[in-house]
């Protein structure tokens, strides 16, 4: 401690090394602290299949079952009711399901399975509303005499045929989500797992 | 009795030899000078203060009952309205506290914006402020899940989903901020976490610097001159009076009226009609079915309806933070050197009234159900509310210098496409109501060529001294 100068050489090299490695420090600290904010294991784990009985299904008829913590609707669909989504090509967006909204086994004309049976997960593609179920005549929302039957979601005013597709200028993008499943049986459906289906 | 005042006076000497107590009193308080025009508009900075401090003490008391757990949570709000010993009335003074706070510092704001308080040497004031107000924004939001009702869940579901729409980063985002992959007993328990521990202590910090940065530049007034620059001898402004007396007894004053009306609210109309508790909530949260109509608690509503003007996901969600965050830029984007409404020439003065209308009109607007006519008097609003911002630069700035005649140009033409575009759309969607929006849309920008609102408005002169 003699020489009473200053190298400010050293104090440079000292300051910047301790600020790359303290910040160094910092950033690695704050990585658990960010990651805590992610899903946990037990919120991934949970999304285990739920199997429905869809026997006492009448034409029309729409059920709403929960997986994964979201409602999916299942939708018994009459003869009248399929011939008429074709008619919908020109108004809805994504008449041929080009979007990736659903497994392969269902990017058909009905979008499904089974073509009597709709099942998509009922979350608005918008906002994340769930959409209400209007049959066609319904009084209760004014779709206009035409109203052929489907979703409408009362939050944003986004329309959805009976195979979950989006009209033409409305808030929501893209199409209704469909879910992976499986018939086990003319009567049971499985919700979430497709294992063994060929997709 | 003078021992008394003597062991008084040596206990506060004993303190100020080892903490600056009356150092600090006089500087915040009773040596701290602010213009003797003062008006009812500034009431509202030490009104904030105190929906703080009620807010703060509510909510502890709350948490004392509450339950944050998805199974857990609705019950024991319902426990503490029926059967915790006055539970009813902090959970009243707590959900009236959030309105109160907002109709505060809404009036607070607007103060600002009259007489140009965000002006220099203001701007890191005005900036603390902005952050006062998201922070409360975020409060508010993450505050509303808690009682897990149907409007809890759904708007945090709706909230949420707006982050989802970033491009390439929302869905990670949205998770992130979920924890889950819905809306759930995760969600709710971090909500809870952020909203009692981390932005309260952010809010606090924050209110800090705003007092700090307050009494560093001075305060501003209704003349909006500067009351530094005339000082007597002993350096203390002439135009200044000292907050302590005056003005704490004046705001005592403004915190009697104020919670006159806030507690009529809290005993006789705590709903407030459904806007400060909306109805939807009085159900427990149900993740099948959304309500028949989902609108945000009115604070949000202006913003909601931008939201909705818009039609398309990604751009209403741009045109909703741009709305909220135009304020941040006032200080810099506002040209003109006079500060107060009351000597701006005629283009500001209607250019903020057009402001103010639109903003309580749209409020309106996003409480309603989008009906088509609904989202064009929300498109017509929405213009004149970004107007306000984009013709500022316009109109107050002197001079004439390259910068600011492209900018006044590019101002100009997007006007006029906007105009196009609406005509455009009316003419396409066969919809009568449409034609009369598009039609009042193009004779505002035709308004807007004819008196020459582009360029610079006349001023008049500002007094030397506060009237």
């Amino acid at each position: 401690m003699s020489d009473e100068t200053i190298d400010k050489d050293r104090r440079l090299l000292l300051t910047a090394a301790a600020t790359v490695v303290g910040g160094a420090g910092a950033v690695a600290t704050a990585v658990p602290f960010v990651k805590t904010f992610i899903p946990s294991a037990k919120a991934r784990a949970v999304g285990a299949p739920v199997e429905v009985d869809i026997g006492d299904m009448q034409p029309g008829d729409l059920k709403v079952e929960l997986w994964q913590g979201k409602p999916v609707w299942i939708l018994k669909r009459d003869k009248e009711s399929l011939s008429h989504l074709s008619d919908l090509t020109d108004k809805v967006r994504d008449p041929a399901s080009d979007d990736a909204q659903q497994p392969d086994y269902a990017k058909n004309e009905y979008r499904s399975v089974r073509p009597e049976f709709l099942i998509v997960i009922g979350l608005c593609t918008h906002l994340g509303c769930s959409p209400s179920y209007v049959r066609s005549g319904d009084v209760e929302y004014d779709l206009g005499d035409g109203w052929p039957g489907g979703f409408f979601c009362p939050c944003h005013g986004s329309r959805f045929d009976l195979a979950g597709r989006v009209y033409k200028g409305v808030p929501a993008p893209i199409n209704l989500m469909v879910p992976p499943y499986q018939f086990l049986s003319d009567t049971r459906v499985l919700i979430g797992d497709d294992s063994g289906v060929a997709s | 009795m003078s021992g008394v005042i003597n062991a008084l006076t040596a206990c506060r000497d004993w303190i100020d030899t080892r903490f600056p107590l009356t150092k600090q009193w006089n500087e915040h308080v009773a040596e701290y000078y602010a213009p003797k025009n003062f008006n009812f508009w500034y009431f509202f900075g030490s009104l904030a203060l105190l929906v703080l401090i009620i807010q703060l003490v509510t909510g502890i008391w709350l948490t004392m009952n509450y339950k944050p757990a998805a199974d857990l949570a609705f019950a024991s709000v319902e426990y503490i309205m029926r059967d915790v010993e006055w539970g009813w009335w902090i959970r009243y003074l707590h959900s009236t506290g959030a309105s109160a706070f907002f109709v505060v510092v809404y009036l607070h704001m607007y103060r600002a914006l009259l007489y140009g308080s965000y002006k220099r040497p203001r701007e890191l004031l005005w900036i603390f402020g902005m952050l006062i107000y998201f922070t409360l924004m975020a409060e508010a939001f993450f505050g509303y899940l808690l009682p897990w009702g149907q409007m809890s869940f759904w708007g945090a579901q709706v909230i949420i989903s707006l982050f989802g729409a970033i491009p390439f980063i929302g869905d990670d985002l949205a998770l992130l901020i979920r924890g889950d992959f819905v809306v759930s007993d995760v969600t709710l328990n971090r909500f809870f976490s952020l909203h009692v521990i981390a932005l309260p202590l952010i809010l606090c910090a924050l209110v800090g610097a705003h007092i700090l940065a307050l009494h560093e530049v001075g305060s501003n007034n209704p003349d909006g001159v500067e009351i530094k620059q005339n000082k007597n001898a002993a350096g203390v402004p002439v135009d200044g009076i000292a907050f302590h007396p005056y003005y704490t007894v004046k705001d005592i004053v403004g915190a009697v009226v104020f919670l006159i009306i806030f507690c009529s609210v809290v005993f006789f109309a705590p709903e407030m009609g459904g806007y400060f508790l909306e109805h939807a909530n009085f159900v427990p949260a149900d993740p099948l079915k959304t309500p028949e109509h989902i609108a945000p608690v009115w604070y949000f509503t202006p913003f909601y309806a931008i939201l909705r003007a818009v039609p398309d996901k990604l751009g209403g969600i741009i045109a909703m933070g741009a709305a909220t965050m135009a304020f941040m830029a006032l200080p810099w984007i506002d040209r003109s050197s006079v500060k107060s409404i009351r000597y701006r020439g005629w283009k500001h003065k209607t250019a903020l009234a057009g402001f103010t209308v639109s903003f309580l009109i749209l409020g309106y607007l996003g409480i309603q159900v989008a009906t088509p006519t609904y989202t064009w008097a929300a498109r017509f609003l929405s213009i004149i509310y970004f107007a306000f911002f984009l013709l500022l630069p316009c109109y107050s700035t002197r001079g004439a210098g390259p910068v600011i005649t492209v900018y006044r140009w590019l101002v100009r033409g997007l006007f006029w496409f906007i105009a196009v575009l609406a005509v455009a759309m009316a003419a396409s969607d066969g919809d009568v109501v449409s034609n009369y929006f598009a039609a009042a849309i193009l004779l505002l920008v035709v308004g807007m060529e004819y008196s020459k609102f582009y360029l610079t408005d006349r001023d008049k002169p500002v007094p030397a001294r506060v009237r």
